[in-house]
């Protein structure tokens, strides 16, 4: 019974995996990426709610790798910074330094409320601001967390595929 | 005029090796994701994906660290030049390659080794944690691979009395029985251990890992950016199917160009892709199944090598 349903999911991976759809038609990429995407992930500070719906947009229902989109362990090998979570003041400077460490043409993308305003931890102690302050930012994902169709789709329009 | 057809002829069999090669590495890395991804239940990038990755990376700022030397900027280019001039002189897809009499197996593999010399240099040469954490890994895996790999090629090179390696495979196309002897079996065994941990899969290093502490080979080439990288992935992946090649040819010979003429050319060249992904398939759905061995672990799955090719050896001394 487990091999057959093994089998059929190798066969016919739609069975688990969600359809999204077409391609994006109305794309503007602020970089031409040639469709391939490697992006560095930096949690400046989040609550890990935005991690598990990136891990959730990577995983086999969402599957954003079909679209050329893959996480890379080093900001040298990225072509776009994924930062959530309020920047604490203490991931400041390695932020800065993350994303000046990436090569040219490189992106920043903000997930999530907190990235973008603080969310509920605006004028905590401990947060010196929204990723805007300390970077520029070039695509945002609202949500609080985002869902993963709101991630895959932002990326997509990234890769135009 | 003759020879200079002849001298012609050479050439162009050379450079569509290397092309083949060159191109094949990065589809063989995207066919093994895919496989993959479809085991892990995802459908996965398409197989063409490491060339698109590969191409903007050519187009992307070349970084590179203000305490390195000219070594790191000369590691990636080493890397792939090793593979160039060993895919060139190597029976892959016909048994009588360019300058064949010098393509001699023991030559062959050690030039593919100073490849991965270069690399743990130029890892040193950036002076992070990291790059010197992997370097000295990659070394001690390196050194565990050379005994197995020399008394490999020494058992197939005693039962058939040469290490040229066109011989090798003519011989396996003239005498079948010479591959399915003990000592050929047993070597090539020993071979397909050195070759997955030289090329950094699974069981000896995890390529899609993101943990620094577990890295043997991305740890290397952690500091690397743009067209550095790009040739890193395209030098790595070349290697990984000219190695994958070199089994296959020595294993199911069947296929290879025998006698010259481009038809005969042709089927050796689809023969050796379609084999060498049929091994790489194999490969990856090993891989879905296996989880990374412990790195003090490793010495005892490389020790294993070395007595399977030492078994080999004394097999082929004993049957001589």
């Amino acid at each position: 019974m487990t091999f057959r349903l093994l089998l059929q999911t190798v066969l016919h991976p739609t069975s688990v995996v969600k359809d999204l759809g077409e391609a994006p038609t109305s794309q503007h990429p602020p970089v031409s990426l040639h469709g391939s995407l490697q992006v560095r992930h930096v949690d400046a500070g989040s609550c890990n709610g935005c991690e598990l719906e990136v891990t959730s947009a990577f995983a086999p229902v969402y599957d954003v790798e079909r679209f050329g989109v893959r996480l890379v362990a080093s900001p040298r090998h990225a072509d776009a910074l994924l930062v959530t979570g309020p920047v604490t003041k203490n991931m400041v400077d390695p932020l800065r330094k993350t994303m000046q460490a990436m090569p040219e043409p490189r992106l920043v993308i903000s997930l999530g409320d907190c990235a973008h305003d603080c969310g509920v931890f605006k004028g905590a102690y401990g947060v010196e601001g929204s990723v805007s302050d300390v970077v520029k930012v070039d695509v945002h994902i609202a949500g609080c967390p985002p869902h993963p169709e709101a991630i895959v789709e932002a990326l997509r329009n990234l890769t135009g595929r | 005029m003759n020879q200079f057809a002849h001298f012609m002829t050479q050439v162009l069999v050379a450079v569509v090796q290397v092309f083949a090669v060159a191109v094949g590495g990065p589809l063989l890395l995207g066919l093994m994701r895919k496989v993959r991804s479809r085991l892990e239940g995802r459908v996965g990038a398409p197989i063409h994906q490491p060339l698109l990755d590969v191409r903007k990376l050519f187009a992307k700022q070349r970084m590179r660290p203000r305490e390195s030397s000219w070594v790191f900027g000369a590691a990636p280019v080493v890397l792939v030049a090793t593979v160039v001039a060993v895919a060139a002189v190597s029976p892959l897809a016909t048994t009588h390659p360019p300058l064949g009499q010098s393509s001699d197996f023991f030559a062959v593999v050690f030039v593919l080794l100073l490849g991965s010399v270069v690399l743990a240099l130029g890892a040193l040469d950036t002076g992070t944690a990291f790059g010197g954490m992997g370097s000295s890994r990659s070394m001690t895996i390196g050194a565990l691979c050379e005994p197995a790999l020399l008394v490999a090629i020494l058992a197939m090179a005693i039962s058939a009395r040469t290490s040229n390696l066109p011989a090798l495979v003519r011989v396996g196309l003239a005498h079948p029985a010479v591959i399915a002897s003990p000592a050929r079996i047993l070597a090539l065994s020993s071979f397909l251990v050195v070759i997955l941990a030289e090329s950094g899969r699974l069981p000896v290093d995890n390529p899609s890992t993101h943990l620094e502490l577990t890295m043997i080979h991305e740890a290397m080439v952690l500091e690397y950016s743009g067209a550095d990288l790009g040739l890193i992935i395209v030098g790595e992946s070349m290697r990984l199917v000219f190695l994958l090649g070199l089994l296959v040819n020595l294993l199911v010979p069947w296929g290879v160009a025998e006698r010259p003429g481009v038809l005969f050319f042709c089927v050796g060249l689809f023969a050796l892709l379609a084999k060498v992904a049929v091994a790489g398939v194999m490969i990856a759905i090993f891989e879905v199944f296996t989880a990374k061995m412990r790195l003090f672990r490793l010495p005892e799955l490389l020790a294993g090598g070395f007595v399977l090719a030492l078994l080999g050896a004394v097999t082929a001394v004993v049957a001589r």
